[in-house]
């Protein structure tokens, strides 16, 4: 299957750009710490496309964007197991998960 | 308009459109379930572009640990009916201005940009030469960045526990 | 000879200051005491030592100067350096003797006299840091290492007179001594900065040798008439007249004598007055070779000086007031003896003027250690509460008087022949300043007697308790002292000390000396019909001269003409505009910086909200801006 002359990288490189700033968007605008989590799981993502793409693309004669990919996951993971205990634990402290409410640290 | 462009529109358009949900839906549930969609559709695209593992440690890893994880937090912390808030108008607006501006000018930045492959011939892709690479201690090997990712995500583990456990004091 | 160990006489008694004064408070006070005497007693055995190696082990004719230890301090340039360490010559080996030998005097002395004094331990760190400081004065191979412990002997001095702290006067004295004193020393430093620069050295012997750069090659530079050479040997002697309370810097020694009697003693008569002698004595070649005009300043200075403080000495009431006095005479004696003195064999009276250094220091130590002595048992400094002590103080009496003696110069204690070869250079030099100093050997004479007469003789007053003799730790350095000051004009000091190191030849002035001695006598005859029996006379004296005897009882007002300058002219036209500066200017100029960081960060700290959110906004669409930047807008 010859991708290349199919599908440019041009248009994997806007998908991805489309998701990372839509999960951006949800880092911004929703208040939920588990909401913005997911946000910038998107982000993650649209990262690992952009690394898979340009291995693909690019320098297919070598596998580092698809090793660079599976760290990403690990740390993604990594991540997003320390950040929902953190989300517990601050639930456990302020009965919230709102980060408005979690603003202690300030001038 | 060949399979694969098809197959490519259809993967595109689904992870476009169920991301964009997945930060607008004022349920939570729903929201995690959109995000569930986006991963597998990005399994997808993986799988097309030829990199089978990597396609399936992202079904199993995102969509069998994390989006598990993530609902199982929202079970823990959130009333499963309720909605939530409407997000601010000052934050609306500084969003949508910054992720449409990036959007925008990151598009600009990639159609104008010509891309150079290079002519070396492809490595296969197949779990043999990925195992080999991963484990391999030579200039070519990434057995380096395993290790530390490992240890990684040793004090991830640790740390996770640590955190969350109750505290008696 | 191997002398490295003086070392030794430098740094015991610097520990001996930093273990007392550290851990001072947690030992018996009487521990500290031996402690510090024990240290001193070695020092004193060492510094003997030291002497007699030298004046025995003479290489040629001179006696050389020797640099017994010498290390790179600081180097700034190739000219510019700085060494310290330890000179060994016959001037500094003499000074020697007699730092230590009156130092462990009043070591011994003071354990007696301050038994029970709240600070025992305090005051023998001071003692011990003291001393230490006056012996690298006197050791210093260089002018600016001799600068240092110029300084810390201020310092300590400034500690010892203001050893009573919670007295106002004696804080009032102590900060009155140190300000003076560091007035002058401003002149000093400013002395050593230009003679360093013309010479590009610091050294001693390169200052004073004869083909050194001070001397064979003076400098030419002219300012307002004087040459540089003279200016600046004019400023270093501003500041030995400052330390040694020559006139007008003497204002201050008086008042140092709020402070502890043994110390007064040590420091204030003996030891540390005398270092403006010294500093003259060792930089006498450049003096003599390339400033004869700073040497008849000198010459002029002190005589005045002798004549005003023996004037004043005669009306003082305070024993150790009239002490004090004396010993502003006695210093000038030996400025005088510099003044007039020659170099080579005409050296006389720099030979003189070190030979009354030397038998000064222990008669004027015996002196305040008997009125120490006399203060401990009538707890009183004034002498009209004193009177017909000689029956309840035999000792104190006995060594008081032979100290009398010696500084009227009566043969053949040790005062009268010191004070014989003063007045023989001075003769030989200028017959007006021999004059002066003739009439102030009469006055001196006259005060001392009134001062021995009016504490152990006149009326047999009633004391509220019996005074009593003191005790041994008293009487014994008292005696010693005697001992010295009868003796110590037996040494043979023109073999030993003098201008180039050579023998200097010295003969007998009948002529001199019996006029001398004649108005010493009718001095002490005159001072015996006044005081010796209560009587009326003194007192119709005082009243007929009533102006003139005022105006000297007040010290001729110096006191007050100097409050008057310092406090309606400096701090009126000088400080106080400073101080506005300062304050306004100065300081404004730090607060206009500090207010407007607070002003600035008070605008922006909002931006510090605790809402992750923004600072998520922030940093991304400073990235995109930034992104903008850099492609497109370049």
């Amino acid at each position: 299957m010859n991708l290349q002359a199919e599908i440019p990288l041009d248009y994997m490189i806007v998908l991805s750009t489309i998701v990372f700033f839509v999960g951006l968007l949800g880092v911004i605008i929703r208040r939920n710490l588990i909401s913005m989590l997911m946000g910038v799981e998107l982000m993650l993502n649209a990262v690992n496309i952009n690394f898979v793409a340009f291995n693909h693309y690019l320098f297919p004669h070598r596998l580092e964007g698809h090793f660079f990919a599976l760290i990403v996951m690990a740390i993604a993971a990594a991540e997003a197991a320390i950040a929902i205990a953190l989300i517990i634990n601050i639930y456990r402290q302020f009965a919230t998960v709102n980060v408005d409410d979690v603003d202690e640290l300030k001038y | 308009m060949t399979g694969p462009k098809i197959i490519f529109f259809i993967l595109a358009a689904s992870i476009v459109t169920f991301s964009i949900l997945s930060v607008t839906s004022r349920r939570i549930l729903r929201a995690a379930i959109f995000l569930l969609f986006v991963l597998v559709a990005m399994a997808g695209l993986y799988y097309m572009m030829n990199f089978q593992f990597l396609a399936a440690v992202q079904l199993i890893l995102y969509a069998g640990g994390i989006v598990v994880l993530i609902i199982f937090s929202i079970l823990l912390t959130s009333q499963i009916n309720s909605k939530l808030d409407r997000p601010k108008m000052s934050h609306l607006i500084a969003g949508i201005v910054t992720a449409v501006g990036g959007i925008v000018l990151a598009a600009i930045t990639i159609l104008q940009y010509t891309f150079h492959p290079t002519t070396e011939s492809p490595i296969g892709t197949d779990m043999r030469t990925i195992g080999i690479q991963l484990l391999d201690t030579q200039i070519t090997g990434y057995a380096l960045p395993f290790e530390v990712i490992s240890i990684l995500l040793l004090a991830a583990l640790v740390g996770s526990i640590f955190i969350a456990r109750k505290h008696n004091t | 000879m191997d002398y490295s160990y003086t070392l030794l006489i430098l740094l015991l008694p610097f520990l001996l200051f930093l273990f007392i004064g550290l851990i001072g408070n947690k030992m018996k006070p009487q521990l500290s005491g031996v402690l510090g005497t024990t240290g001193l007693l070695v020092i004193t055995v060492l510094s003997y030592f030291t002497a007699f190696n030298y004046f025995t082990n003479k290489t040629g004719e001179a006696f050389k100067a020797i640099e017994a230890f010498q290390f790179l301090w600081l180097q700034f340039t190739d000219k510019l350096i700085i060494h310290l360490g330890i000179l060994l010559d016959p001037l500094s080996v003499m000074m020697l003797v007699v730092i230590t030998t009156v130092s462990l005097m009043v070591h011994i002395y003071s354990m007696g006299y301050m038994k029970g004094e709240v600070g025992f331990a305090r005051s023998y760190s001071f003692l011990s840091l003291f001393t230490c400081s006056r012996l690298g004065l006197v050791l210093a191979t260089n002018i600016f290492q001799m600068y240092i412990f110029w300084e810390l002997v201020g310092v300590s001095s400034y500690l010892l007179i203001g050893f009573y702290y919670e007295r106002p006067s004696a804080v009032a004295a102590a900060k009155k001594a140190f300000i003076v004193t560091r007035f002058a020393d401003l002149g000093f430093l400013i002395g050593i900065l230009i003679l360093s620069f013309y010479t590009n050295t610091f050294d001693f012997n390169l200052l004073t040798s004869d083909d050194g750069p001070a001397i064979a090659q003076p400098a030419t530079a002219v300012f307002m008439g004087l040459s540089v050479t003279t200016w600046a040997m004019l400023l270093i002697f501003m500041g030995g007249a400052g330390k040694s309370a020559m006139f007008p810097l003497h204002i201050w020694l008086p008042d140092a004598m709020e402070g502890p009697t043994p110390v007064s003693a040590l420091i204030h008569a003996a030891t540390m007055v005398v270092a403006g002698v010294y500093l003259v004595a060792r930089l006498f070649p450049i003096y003599h070779f390339t400033s004869p005009d700073s040497l008849n300043v000198i010459m002029y200075v002190g005589s005045f000086t002798s004549l005003f403080a023996a004037i004043i000495a005669c009306t003082q009431l305070d024993i150790k007031r009239v002490l004090a006095f004396s010993t502003l005479s006695q210093i000038g004696y030996m400025m005088v003896a510099l003044g007039v003195s020659g170099y080579g064999s005409e050296g006389l009276g720099y030979m003189a003027s070190l030979f009354h250094l030397f038998t000064h220091a222990f008669f004027k130590a015996l002196l305040f250690l008997g009125a120490g002595s006399v203060i401990h048992a009538v707890h009183s400094n004034l002498m009209t509460e004193m009177g017909g002590l000689k029956k309840y103080m035999p000792i104190t009496h006995i060594t008081f008087l032979i100290a009398c003696l010696t500084i009227a110069g009566i043969p053949p204690l040790s005062g009268f022949f010191s004070k014989d070869e003063i007045l023989v250079a001075a003769f030989e030099h200028n017959k007006m300043v021999f004059a002066v100093q003739w009439l102030v050997a009469g006055l001196t004479a006259f005060y001392m007697f009134r001062l021995y007469f009016n504490i152990f003789w006149s009326s047999n007053r009633e004391y509220h308790h019996t005074p009593h003799e003191s005790p041994a730790s008293m009487t014994i350095p008292l005696i010693l002292l005697a001992v010295a000051s009868i003796f110590s004009g037996f040494v043979p000091f023109h073999d030993l000390v003098t201008t180039d190191g050579l023998p200097l030849q010295t003969e007998f002035h009948a002529m001199i000396a019996v006029p001398s001695v004649a108005i010493a006598v009718v001095g002490i005859i005159f001072s015996a019909m006044l005081y010796f029996r209560k009587n009326p006379k003194p007192e119709s004296i005082a009243t007929s001269l009533s102006g003139i005897y005022t105006f000297v009882y007040h010290k001729f007002y110096i006191d007050e003409v100097y409050l008057f300058i310092t406090h309606n002219i400096i701090f009126q036209f000088i400080s106080r505009p400073v101080a506005w500066f300062d304050r306004h200017i100065v300081d404004g100029t730090m607060n206009l910086i500090g207010n407007t960081t607070v002003f600035f960060s008070g605008a922006i700290k909002r931006m510090q909200s605790g809402h992750v959110q923004w600072y998520i906004w922030y940093f991304t669409s400073g990235a995109l801006l930034l992104v903008l930047l850099i492609l497109y807008l370049n």
